[in-house]
């Protein structure tokens, strides 16, 4: 979801319920879910604020990484065997067995690497952009960020504060992209 | 569970952040102690590298003794991590909380100092440079594949990478967190790492989905790291090391060895940062009842690696164990390893009074480690001690020297070392972790009784 400051704004809320209330008044007053975000310090349940399920593709993360990290895997253990075929033991220079122990390394690797990557990506990290933010919400306050209220700005301003948010923050918090 | 206490977000960040914002004498003070003993081992070192290996007790038939034994041990103590870390986020325990990260903490500072061992015992460390690359360019000579000492460096540099960006996935909403209630140089640097998190829904689901995901692909490399470490003894020949029951043995051994020792840093750190109210007797009721199921498993593989052993009636096998039992000073280290690592801990254990006890616990987890520490020492040095006919009769027997002991200590200094600079500047309990279980804990009513519910997603 595009985070843009200049024509967002924060409603800074204690109670969950009260969240809940604030996104039913500003989806009433016309702003769609991809102009919505919940900011919490604590990781409620998916749904608790009525909010829409995020989508994201992190399972294909881990798929892409195992078949990166097999195949450069393959391609070491075949590469360095033949590159200096040295017979030991009688035993065929591209043996299967002790081959799968790199091979398997290399794979599992791969796959932890895309999904620590695809995690950030997904997370849309690093978040450079100065957006509206209160510390407060470490502390268990609880945001609804409005991204794009240029020219609605009053309703949602309106919607917040008849929901019980406590504070409104438009300021945009550059602590956020340092 | 039965024990839940009313913590308030701001109650979990002042407390939880309170060691890493503020700093104590104590901490000066232990930090240069520990510190004192990393240098000695860094100059043991120095020292062994100018003489030689002569320092050290080796024989013509002993070189693999305590160092490898340190390796063994620590790789083994890393395996705490996702023992505890990654199975109890997939079975979604609600004990796991105040312990996951400890216990991933202590697997990476303990897999890189089991990794240094090999590379301290190779005697000239910049060789191994010759070793890791290719040997010669222009002849194409490369690392042997097909060795099983080739296998462990990848397998360890795998579980290594792996813990390390799963204890930094899970550290970035703490990160926020500290972020926000820091100012100057450690807003900025607190805000670099957490890279912007503000907590948004969908930054949530992927944490919660990374914890699942992230557990879910390490518990293989999990299983395979130990094995292959392992198969450094049970790919070679030699009677008592070339068993087909070592993987299993090993894995389990070093499961048990870990979560002890994750059992031993919770009641050391419950103690020195006062984390009563989030480390509690629950937690080391739980640790202790998985020790007793696990202290078993282990001692079922012992006795098969035993059995296994004599069953054949090999004269060579036989005679390795005869060694290991009969003759000193083995038979005065196995009944201290065998009484230390299950006799004594694991009685103690089956009473709830004890496992609530964290004294109690605390000593008897530092018990098991003091046993498997000699498990794997006679595990691995025996074997070698045994003498074949007609070779080197004249032999004196392995006797570990000063060296040995000093670069044993100084790994448990780098170790001890390692966390508590961990601990100095990130939180050692993840705070969204404990948030999280506060938002989820609830209590129902059944019948006349009022019990602790929690929600699962």
């Amino acid at each position: 979801m595009a985070e843009t400051a200049s024509d967002a704004l924060l409603g800074v809320f204690r109670e969950p319920d009260s969240v809940a209330t604030a996104l039913d008044s500003l989806r009433a007053a016309g702003f769609g879910g991809h102009e919505l975000t919940i900011l919490s310090g604590v990781p409620y349940p998916e749904g608790a604020f009525g909010e829409e399920p995020e989508r994201h593709r992190l399972y294909v993360f881990p798929f892409m990484g195992a078949a990166c990290g097999f195949a450069v895997a393959l391609l070491l253990v075949v590469g360095t065997q033949i590159s200096y075929p040295l017979v030991t033991g009688g035993k065929p220079i591209l043996s299967i067995p002790p081959m799968v122990n790199v091979m398997y390394e290399g794979t599992m690797l791969g796959a932890v690497l895309f999904t620590v990557i695809g995690i950030i990506f997904e997370s849309r990290l690093p978040n450079l952009t100065p957006m509206p933010y209160d510390p407060r919400i470490s502390e268990g306050y609880i945001g609804v960020l409005v991204t794009r209220a240029d020219g609605r700005t009053a309703a949602a301003e309106r919607a917040l504060r008849e929901a019980g948010a406590l504070d409104i923050v438009t300021h945009p918090n550059a602590q956020l992209a340092t | 569970m039965q024990e839940r206490r009313d913590l308030p977000p701001p109650k979990v960040n002042h407390d939880l952040l309170q060691f890493p914002m503020h700093t104590p004498l104590w901490f000066w003070i232990a930090a240069g102690a520990l510190g004192m003993v990393v240098a000695a081992g860094v100059l043991t070192f120095g020292l062994m590298m100018h003489v030689g290996l002569q320092l050290l007790g080796y024989t013509n038939t002993v070189y693999w003794s305590v160092l490898i034994t340190n390796f063994v041990f620590w790789v083994g103590i890393s395996h705490a991590g996702v023992m505890i870390s990654a199975i109890l986020r997939l079975t979604q325990a609600e004990w796991r909380r105040p312990v996951t990260r400890a216990a991933e903490v202590l697997t990476v500072f303990s897999l890189a100092t089991a990794a240094l061992f090999p590379v301290i015992h190779t005697g000239r460390p910049w060789r191994l440079i010759y070793w890791i690359f290719p040997y010669d360019f222009s002849r194409g000579v490369w690392p042997d594949i097909r060795s099983a000492l080739v296998w462990d460096p990848s397998a360890i540099f795998t579980y290594l990478t792996s813990s390390t960006l799963f204890v930094y996935v899970a550290l970035i909403p703490d990160l926020a967190v500290a972020r926000d209630r820091s100012t100057g140089w450690r807003r900025r640097f607190y805000g670099l790492f957490a890279m912007g998190f503000h907590g948004s829904k969908r930054q949530w689901r992927l944490q919660a989905i990374a914890g699942i995901l992230l557990s879910a692909l390490i518990l293989p490399i999990f299983v395979s790291v130990h094995s292959i470490v392992s198969w450094d003894f049970a790919m070679a020949i030699l009677p008592g090391w070339h068993s087909t029951v070592f993987p299993p043995y090993f894995v389990i051994g070093a499961v048990h060895s870990g979560v002890s020792a994750v059992a031993t840093v919770m009641a050391s750190l419950r103690r020195v940062f006062h984390l009563e109210d989030y480390i509690t007797p629950d937690h080391f009721d739980a640790l202790g009842r998985l020790l007793v199921a696990v202290a078993t498993t282990w001692l079922f593989f012992f006795l098969m690696d035993f059995y296994f052993g004599i069953f054949r009636r090999d004269p060579t096998e036989v005679a390795v164990w005869q060694l290991r039992l009969f003759t000193p000073p083995y038979s005065t280290l196995f009944p201290i390893f065998l009484l230390t690592a299950y006799v004594i801990p694991v009685p103690i254990w089956l009473f709830r009074r004890f496992r609530r006890n964290i004294g109690m616990m605390f000593w008897t987890s530092l018990l098991v480690n003091v046993g498997m520490w000699l498990e794997r020492y006679i595990l691995i040095v025996p074997p070698q001690s045994f003498k074949e006919p007609f070779t080197y009769l004249w032999v004196p027997p392995y006797v570990p020297q000063p060296p040995e002991y000093i670069l044993t200590l100084a790994g448990f200094g780098l170790v001890s070392f390692g966390f508590l600079i961990f601990a100095k500047i990130f939180p050692i309990i993840p705070l969204y972790d404990i948030k999280e279980g506060q938002v989820l804990k609830h209590e129902i009513r059944i019948g006349r009784v009022r019990v602790p519910a929690i929600f699962r997603e």
